[in-house]
């Protein structure tokens, strides 16, 4: 890892995290990121919080907090973070959630295939080694259908489609500027990115229990998220050409 | 003889489409309704205008779409009529929802670089 990072040592990383009524959590995710995170800046996008988050964030000098005027979903605020971080001009984004659920100790290990050049999007999977918080059995067996479909679209195998735990580079990002899915993006981003010809690595990430928040994927809408997937999937991607890899990866570099 | 006598549901018909039909004109002149908006109302009123006078037409189309019971052919159309109707407003508001989103995004952006410039300048006026 040390190798990689002297490779490249004028690369600018962020780490973005959404956070949407995440008062309790909020604070705790940003403090462990600056600990583990290193030379990286902390965004995070408030998408319309209706609780003290708000607060919490304009009141820190250590980060750069974005606010949405009205709560956008999931998919809006990482589309915002996405817009700002091609703007500043990062070389790489981490994607943190900001119920706490994700460990920031491993967020370095996601950006080591990245710095590598063996991937465009590393997902931190918490079913590669099945330890840690696993989910619930009903959403288990939803992420299993995707993994299903992605062999069957993709050819590839991905075992934890919806787990927002994800590194990216700089020119997946660009792709996704002005359309980005909005409402449970991490699927169908994977869909789209590995259609356009950008590389797709898994590795095994171990996730904790909410801390506070509820689940963008709530219990009532699991079935509503899954149809609606399933949907956007089926209508984009069935039929539809591979793009060749050389087209367009890095356009800016 | 003429088939179809003028009655008086015909009339008011008529009125009615024609009355529509000039609203429509006066909110686009007015700058009350966007043109882009009011083409499908306009070609809606058009159409009850030419079924209301000429009645005949109602029955000719009953029986080209093999339906025998007129009325039902003119509530078909009516509802054709609605159901484009909505449809495009549906399509008018995906497109107004992605724009408010953009501008939301931006805004969100805009304002975190405004409020970098502003610390900067407190900080260099210390």
């Amino acid at each position: 890892m040390d190798q990689a990072f002297e490779y490249k040592r004028i690369m600018k990383i962020m780490v973005l995290v959404a956070a949407y009524n995440e008062e309790k959590t909020i604070v705790n995710v940003i403090e462990e990121i600056k600990t583990h995170v290193q030379n990286a800046d902390i965004c995070v996008v408030n998408d319309g919080s209706t609780d003290k988050t708000a607060d919490i964030l304009s009141s820190r000098q250590d980060i750069r907090s974005l606010h949405l005027p009205f709560n956008m979903g999931i998919g809006g605020a990482v589309w915002t973070g996405f817009n700002f971080m091609y703007r500043e001009g990062y070389d790489y984004l981490i994607r943190i959630d900001g119920d706490g659920q994700h460990d920031p100790k491993q967020a370095m290990s996601l950006l080591v295939p990245l710095i590598g050049g063996d991937a465009d999007i590393v997902i931190g999977s918490r079913f590669l080694k099945k330890q840690g918080y696993l989910s619930t059995f009903s959403r288990r067996g939803g992420i299993k259908l995707l993994d299903i479909l992605s062999r069957f679209i993709l050819k590839q195998k991905i075992v934890d489609n919806t787990s927002g735990f994800r590194a990216y580079n700089r020119a997946v990002i660009s792709k996704f500027i002005k359309e980005y899915p909005f409402d449970y993006p991490e699927p169908i981003e994977t869909y789209i990115a590995a259609k356009k010809g950008f590389r797709i690595k898994e590795i095994p990430a171990v996730m904790r229990k909410r801390k506070g928040g509820i689940s963008s994927i709530r219990i009532v809408h699991s079935y509503y998220y899954l149809v609606k997937v399933l949907l956007t999937i089926m209508v984009n991607f069935i039929g539809g050409k591979n793009e060749s890899l050389s087209n367009h990866r890095y356009p800016d570099h | 003889m003429n088939p179809y006598p003028i009655t008086v549901i015909q009339i008011i018909s008529i009125v009615f489409s024609v009355f529509l039909l000039a609203l429509i004109f006066l909110l686009i002149r007015k700058k009350k309704m966007r043109e882009e908006y009011s083409i499908l109302w306009v070609l809606i009123f058009i159409v009850f205008l030419i079924l209301s006078i000429f009645r005949g037409l109602i029955d000719k189309i009953s029986s080209i779409l093999g339906i025998h019971y007129q009325p039902a052919s003119l509530f078909l159309i009516l509802i054709g009529c609605l159901f484009l109707l909505t449809f495009h407003f549906s399509l008018v508001i995906s497109k107004m929802k992605k724009n408010i989103n953009s501008m939301a995004m931006m805004i969100s952006i805009l304002e975190q670089e405004l409020n970098k410039y502003k610390n900067k300048k407190i900080k260099n006026s210390k």
